[in-house]
């Protein structure tokens, strides 16, 4: 209850603040669904030039690709880590959150929620229906719990693997480079797995499991043999990179020491 | 144009941001692995949609190959974030104190980029590149002029690059929070410059505006060398482009700075 009441609050502010900057908010709104326009490009181009990538028609990869801009949405609107090294430890903004009694994480996805991304989740579920209708898809009773469930796991899943990568932080005092590397990867669970070589499909679902954020869950509602099922181990795989993801957090706080200056 | 003293400041700022960016060197060891991954994500991708097609918008599968793999490692090289930093200092101020000293500012970021681009080139673009030929099957251009053209091309791509990044920063003398224009500039770059796609398979109309556009001449111009679809005389024509479009952006470039010299103002304390 007191952090629902801390969520409400943090959004207060931050709908002030960016009254401020009422231009900007639509500037990344826009910026946010051109850069899922050109990924749909991507798609659009490909199948110009072929009717199946790796026996997947157009409307099977469109649909995949929205049910990936659901999480995504969500995850990107309450978790943001981006520069939290530069921000939190050089400039020893951690000081000022360890003080306080909510748990020190929570606080910072807060300080940088982004609600203007919740729009690409609106978007890809309206490419979901669309996408659907066209394969004459038939969404059994259990679609809406089910897509919540998975939205669910795959946002622990985001949240675990950059609360790793950013835990980092706390043991290296170097900028840490790899978060925006990461951003390019992520992307490629949202494709065909089985078109990869094996090794890139064991990295894609047991290392850095993306494919379990686009392509595994999403093919429970295609009905795809062989990959529908690894949609049913999307939730463990959620909880299990979400753990790790928090331990190595509370390891690496325990680790901090306050900047020097 | 500068007197002595002046210029070997200039050197030393590429020499300086030359040993920051090694003292980080770590990160770019992780840095080849994930462009390597990029590479066999787009060679398997690419290889899916040939099946046993032989050409798709002038490229053989195995130019395709090639293609991404110099691709994504001239990105490794020209890549920087000289517009983060640029629309870092305009944001906490410190862009007043670059005015009064007794240099050009651009000037000097584009030496602080180069500095990181001789880095990237020679520890991350060079070893990735080596690690992609053992992985892939990457044909290497035999004639030492389709080599030496694509070096010199090269160049010019972190000129470009460059320059756009810069413009961008500069953007945010006029927009408060640049971050939106900074993340579309990132991904029009990847895309329009032919890393994700290669012009030439976008349909007639987009590549036609395409060819009127800068992107081009970043990625997908000195990838044409690389792969030989463009040999002899061809590559002059190429490098022409890039020469012109290094020029065309200087304008745009000089105006911004100018105009923000005049519209310095610091947002909050």
């Amino acid at each position: 209850m007191y952090y629902l009441g801390l969520i409400n609050e943090y959004l207060k502010n931050y709908m002030k603040s960016r009254l401020t900057y009422r231009a900007d908010f639509w500037v990344e709104v826009i910026s946010d669904l051109m850069f899922q326009v050109t990924n749909l490009i991507f798609i659009f181009v490909i199948f110009m030039h072929t009717n199946s990538l790796g026996g997947w028609s157009q409307n099977e990869v469109i649909f995949v690709y929205g049910f990936f801009m659901l999480p995504y949405g969500v995850f990107s609107c309450f978790v943001n880590l981006w520069g939290f090294s530069e921000r939190y430890i050089v400039k020893g903004e951690m000081d000022r959150i360890m003080t306080r009694p909510a748990h020190n994480l929570f606080q910072i996805f807060l300080e940088n929620v982004d609600p203007p991304a919740l729009m690409g989740s609106i978007v890809g579920i309206v490419i979901m229906i669309v996408s659907g209708a066209q394969l004459d898809l038939v969404w059994p009773w259990w679609s809406i719990p089910a897509i919540i469930i998975l939205t669910l796991s795959a946002v622990a899943i985001y949240t675990g693997i950059y609360t790793i990568l950013t835990s980092i932080s706390f043991y290296s005092d170097a900028p840490t480079g790899i978060l925006p590397l990461m951003y390019n990867i992520q992307g490629y669970g949202r494709y065909p797995v089985t078109i990869y070589n094996r090794a890139i499909q064991v990295l894609l679902t047991w290392i850095i499991p993306f494919a379990f954020v686009g392509v595994y869950p999403a093919s429970l509602f295609l009905q795809k043999e062989g990959l529908s099922q690894m949609a049913f181990l999307t939730p463990v795989v959620g909880i299990v990179f979400f753990t790790i993801g928090i331990t190595a957090w509370n390891q690496g706080v325990k680790r901090y020491r306050g900047a020097g200056s | 144009m500068f007197k002595g003293s002046q210029m070997s400041a200039y050197v030393d700022f590429i020499r300086i941001r030359f040993l920051t960016m090694l003292a980080y060197r770590v990160n770019y060891y992780t840095g080849i692995l994930i462009y390597t991954l990029n590479i066999g994500v787009y060679y398997f991708t690419w290889k899916a949609i040939y099946g046993d097609g032989g050409e798709l918008g002038g490229f053989s599968a195995s130019q395709m190959t090639t293609y991404i793999a110099v691709s994504w490692m001239a990105r490794a090289f020209y890549f920087n974030n000289l517009d983060r930093e640029i629309s870092n200092d305009i944001r906490d101020g410190s862009i007043a104190i670059h005015f009064i000293r007794p240099y050009n500012y651009l000037f000097v970021k584009m030496m602080q980029g180069f500095g990181e681009g001789l880095f990237r080139f020679l520890l991350f673009m060079v070893p990735g590149m080596l690690i992609a030929i053992l992985l892939f099957p990457v044909t290497l251009p035999t004639s030492w002029v389709a080599w030496t053209g694509f070096l010199v091309m090269l160049f010019f791509s972190f000129l470009i690059n460059s320059q756009i990044n810069m413009i961008t920063g500069l953007m945010s003398f006029f927009v408060e929070n640049n971050e939106g224009f900074m993340r579309m500039k990132r991904v029009v770059v990847d895309l329009f410059s032919g890393l994700i796609i290669p012009i030439s398979l976008f349909p007639e109309w987009m590549s036609k505006l395409l060819s009127f556009l800068p992107f081009q001449a970043i990625t997908y111009l000195p990838g044409s060398v690389f792969t030989g679809r463009i040999e002899g005389v061809g590559i002059w024509n190429v490098l022409g482009i890039q020469v012109v479009w290094f020029i065309v952006l200087l304008l745009p470039m000089v105006l911004l700075y100018q105009a923000s010299r005049r519209r310095v103002f610091v947002q909050g304390g």
